[in-house]
């Protein structure tokens, strides 16, 4: 394992090299793509070594750095987990940016810094998972949130990527302080320690402490996941990145943070009272529903994208949340079955909104816009992608047979394992959170029905969609590896369950709970709450979708198709100005959720001088502004803002002054150094 | 042989499915004083559809020619997991009420997207208006299971009907009727019924489901409305054997099918009537008061759920 292990770090090394080396042609890009591809796939197979060996990997190098325990590599099964959750999004990513990049040949970015911190970045990640003490983890950490912000901000020239990533440098940093503190918090006297050293200690911390450390976890892991109303960074900075990069940062980096939650919260800490998976739920629930309420207004194919990750995270959240509570009631297999649930999704999350993003650069690149209500036709223009982007919008809007119905199937399940929860007054809440689970998958099912339906649909609305033309080969082959991933993870759950299993036993107490899940295609839930098949629905599809053409065949029903204007109440001629536009399709679910999103109409009507009856004009505006913008944000903002102003008089630019300050803070320092010493 | 007689209880449902929507509409003309045609006619329809060419819109794309087989497809699917006469045991475990639900969606979803297809603002205000009401019924039905399973202790159908069985006392508790009420007032949403959809008109202001399918015709319309009678026929069933599951079948023999199939057309008689009597009396709502309506289901199913729990 070590030989896999130094084979990524080199891959990854190679990658930053032939990226600084500066090849602007299809090999230089091609050599950076092979170094990612090289290194994500050797650290899927160390992942998938260890999940298959079942022991832990170690690797301690002290002198590396001096302090802290040194630098502390241990990769167990959830590590290991996450390590294959990166390789699934990265490999098909970095082939994706093979050929995306060539859009940056012209010198509108720089090559060097994205190919470079491309790696890097995936690097660091890979390396998040994969640390076993404090400050491995905390500076590794760093380290990803720093390269994935120069990433975001490739397009430096472009004043939106600039301020989306100052929005995530920002959010990054209030969630590394918070993780700063509550691992502070959590080694105690002791001094930062290994992640062994934590786990031996959690039982000896005081209540108060353990509910601390969990609540500046949860907020600081939370910040990186993008749980409301800590989410604001992820519409802002998934845009602003190249599509292969928000694809890697969506359907990967935010699941580091549900990777730290469940090490800190379920590992280190093993477990806790009950309002924390109770808050976890609650928290999972309002971010999947806000998540997708917002993403149903957006009109921007990747804003629309970035939002719908808060909403998956939200249900990850869920399974997760569940699964604490049935942990603290002592239900393991129901816990196991939440945690599980929640890790499905992880996985099938970075298939499917990788392959989400994927064509939404495609669709970028190919109509110079993200705007929806540009697009139109790109199906007849782009037919793979178009396929592939077909296949992912399914999947995340949980149809069978495809991945997001398997781990929103076991998360229902999950949820419905409440009846099993002693006190009544806490199972209450679990049908409530399976309503609005449910209410969160059919508004999602709305939102791609129309991102896809607009987009990839009718007529073209602009003429450069109008000549809009099929992305690269590299890339297409980027998003079938996922669309791929996409179908086998949805008809094979009985290959992954159980190792999911198997990487949960053990964490917090936990059991091996393989035993609870049949090993055949049926996957059954522990205490058999359900039982379903998703390996055989697909195969009954399959087998009527042939068999239904045959019949009609057989049967001698008129196969002749004529092709004809569509019909349109005697108009003379159809034009894409007719047509739904994303705005009209989302509008029935504005006015439903109007409580919630607050918009703000306008309508002006100009009329003809002459006569009441000629209108002249008619100019109708709408926009809605989120709630937590509004309320949380902006006075937070506005008043940062008010004291920089105030600071700005310290600065005047005279010298005298400067060297006044320097006087001033020298004998101050000078008095509290001597008052300390007394 | 078990899978013989799962695979001709689905052929069963699929040739009677017009059956139930033509008796509705023989009913609703009764009660209307309209003389009518035929509880049969609408197998003449989709004889006569079938025989049709198809025209399909310049605009359209292969989506559009797919859709009508996704949506078929997937309600012979859902209706081969679905106890009409008897519990079909082999098929009961493939999938359960959730992969219900999940099934009829993916069929849905295939549909709103063929209406946006062709580029008509009455395919995409149909598209749009049939999410918006799928959506919005998605958590009444999420809770409801949640009620019916939390007696059976399951999800599969072959349980619940079991349990009921078993349980006669079941079926009159509070929790069990709620959940009923709900699932009613979410099966007329969900198949296009009174007061929520109109079946019988294509004005453009009322249509939802009619607005979405305005460019088929041909084989293509035959399968919708085909799949469509047949999910009207599933919902029945459903409503009818979970929460009153007696004449449902336990064995495979002569006496116990003919009995549930007698049961089973007595039931379905009775909903068809309380269906016409429904949409004779009520007016079709407004568009953005069906939230309301659907906000009721999902309180009662919400009520269904806790007071099983108290009662527990």
């Amino acid at each position: 394992m070590n030989t896999l292990f130094f084979a990524m770090v080199i891959a990854y090394g190679f990658g930053v090299t032939a990226a600084l080396a500066g090849g602007r042609r299809a090999i230089g890009r091609g050599l950076v793509a092979f170094g990612a591809i090289a290194g994500s796939a050797a650290g899927l197979a160390l992942g998938a070594t260890v999940i298959a060996g079942g022991t832990a990997w170690t690797l301690s190098i002290p002198e590396l750095l001096p302090l802290g325990g040194g630098f502390a590599l241990r990769l167990d099964p959830l590590g290991a987990f996450f390590l294959v959750v990166i390789g699934v999004g990265a490999v098909p990513a970095a082939l994706y940016g093979w050929g995306y990049s060539a859009a940056y040949e012209g010198g509108r970015a720089s090559l060097r810094l994205l190919g470079a911190m491309f790696n890097l970045f995936l690097l660091t990640m890979s390396l998040v998972a994969l640390a076993d003490n404090v400050l491995t983890f905390l500076l590794m950490w760093e380290v990803m949130s720093l390269t994935s912000y120069f990433l975001v901000i490739t397009e430096a020239d472009e004043p939106p990527a600039r301020s989306a990533g100052l929005w995530y440098i920002t959010m990054t940093h209030v969630g590394l302080m918070m993780l700063l503190a509550a691992f502070l918090l959590f080694a105690g006297p002791a001094g930062l320690g290994g992640f062994a050293e934590l786990r031996a200690g959690a039982s000896s911390l005081s209540p108060g402490v353990r509910n601390v450390v969990f609540i500046l976890a949860f907020l600081g892991f939370g910040s990186k996941a993008g749980i409301v109303p800590l989410h604001v960074w992820l519409p802002r900075a998934h845009p602003a990145a190249p599509s292969h990069v928000s694809a890697l940062m969506s359907g990967v980096m935010i699941k580091m943070g549900i990777y730290g939650l469940l090490r800190v919260t379920l590992d280190l800490l093993g477990g806790g009272p009950a309002w924390w998976g109770g808050l976890v739920l609650a928290v999972g629930v309002i971010s999947a529903l806000l998540g997708v309420l917002y993403a149903l207004m957006e009109h921007d194919l990747k804003r629309l994208l970035a939002f719908h990750s808060v909403e998956n995270i939200g249900i990850i959240l869920i399974g997760i949340g569940a699964g604490l509570m049935f942990h603290r009631y002592g239900l393991m297999p129901l816990a196991a079955l939440g945690f599980i649930g929640g890790l499905y999704h992880v996985i099938n999350h970075a298939a499917f909104k990788g392959l989400l993003f994927l064509g939404a650069g495609s669709v970028l690149q190919a109509t110079k816009t993200g705007n929806m209500e540009e697009m139109g036709g790109l199906i007849k223009r782009m037919p793979w992608t178009a396929l592939f982007f077909l296949i992912g919008a399914a999947a995340i809007s949980a149809l069978p047979p495809l991945n997001g119905f398997v781990s929103e199937w076991l998360v229902f399940q999950a949820l419905l394992g409440g009846i099993n929860i002693p006190v009544p007054e806490v199972a209450v809440v679990m049908p409530l959170a399976m309503g609005l689970l449910a209410l969160t998958s059919g508004l999602a099912a709305a939102c791609f029905v129309k991102a896809f339906g607009i987009t990839f649909l009718a007529l073209p609305r602009s003429a450069a969609a109008g000549e809009a033309r099929e992305c690269r080969f590299s890339m297409r082959l980027g998003m079938a590896l996922l669309a791929a991933a996409c179908v086998g993870l949805g008809i094979a759950p009985f290959a992954v369950v159980p190792v999911l299993g198997r990487i949960v036993a053990g964490l917090g107490g936990l059991p091996d709970t393989q035993a609870a899940f049949t090993l055949s295609v049926y996957l059954q839930t522990p205490s058999s709450l359900g039982q379903m098949s998703p390996t055989l629905i697909a195969g009954g599809l399959l087998l009527l979708m042939l068999l239904v053409p045959a019949l009609l065949w057989l049967f001698r029903v008129n196969g002749r198709r004529r092709v004809g204007d569509s019909w349109g109440c005697g108009r003379v001629g159809q034009t894409a100005r007719m047509e739904y536009t994303a705005t009209a399709f989302a509008e029935p679910l504005r006015r439903v959720f109007a409580e919630i999103y607050r918009p703000m109409r306008e309508l002006t009507v100009n009329f003809h001088p002459g006569s009441k009856y000629f209108v002249e004009s008619i100019k109708y505006t709408s926009e809605i502004t989120p709630v937590f913008e509004q309320s949380v944000y902006k006075p937070f903002l506005d008043s940062a803002t008010f004291v920089a102003q105030q600071v700005r008089r310290l600065q005047a630019g005279s010298l005298h002054l400067y060297l006044l300050y320097m006087a001033a803070a020298l004998t101050f320092l000078i008095f509290v150094a001597r008052w300390w010493q007394q | 042989m078990k899978y013989v007689f799962a695979v001709s209880q689905a052929a069963f449902a699929l040739a009677l499915a017009p059956l139930v929507v033509g008796f509705v509409r023989w009913l609703k003309a009764r009660m209307q004083n309209r003389r009518s045609a035929p509880p049969w006619q609408p197998y003449f329809e989709l004889k006569k559809l079938f025989g049709k060419e198809a025209v399909v819109s310049e605009n359209a794309s292969w989506l559009f020619r797919a859709a009508p087989y996704v949506v078929f497809v997937s309600t012979v699917a859902v209706a081969l997991l679905v106890p009409f006469l008897f519990v079909a045991e082999p098929f009961d475990t493939v999938g359960d009420l959730l992969a219900v639900v999940y099934l009829l969606l993916l069929g849905t979803f295939f549909l709103a997207l063929a209406g946006l297809d062709p580029g008509t603002p009455f395919g995409g205000m149909g598209a749009s208006r049939e999410m918006t009401v799928a959506a919005i019924a998605e958590p009444t039905i999420a809770v409801a299971i949640f009620s019916v399973a939390l007696g059976a202790g399951s999800t599969n159908l072959g349980r619940i009907v079991a349990q009921t069985l078993a349980n006669p006392a079941n079926a009159i508790s509070p929790g069990h009727l709620l959940a009923f009420a709900a699932l009613f007032i979410v099966a007329l949403a969900e198949t296009g019924r009174l007061p929520v959809d109109n079946p019988a008109t294509h004005l453009e202001l009322t249509m939802i489901h009619e607005a979405m399918i305005l460019e088929y015709s041909g084989r293509y319309l035959a399968l919708i409305e085909w799949a469509a009678a047949l999910k009207l026929t599933i919902f029945l069933s459903l409503l009818a054997n979970l929460f009153v599951p007696w004449g449902v079948a336990t064995t495979i023999a002569p006496l116990s099918l003919s009995v549930a199939a007698v049961a089973l057309l007595i039931k379905f008689g009775f909903l068809a009537l309380v269906i016409a009597v429904v949409e004779t009396r009520v007016a079709k709502l407004r568009l953005f008061r069906v939230p309301e309506l659907l906000g009721v289901s999902f309180v009662l199913a919400l009520l269904a759920v806790t007071s099983s729990f108290l009662l527990r």
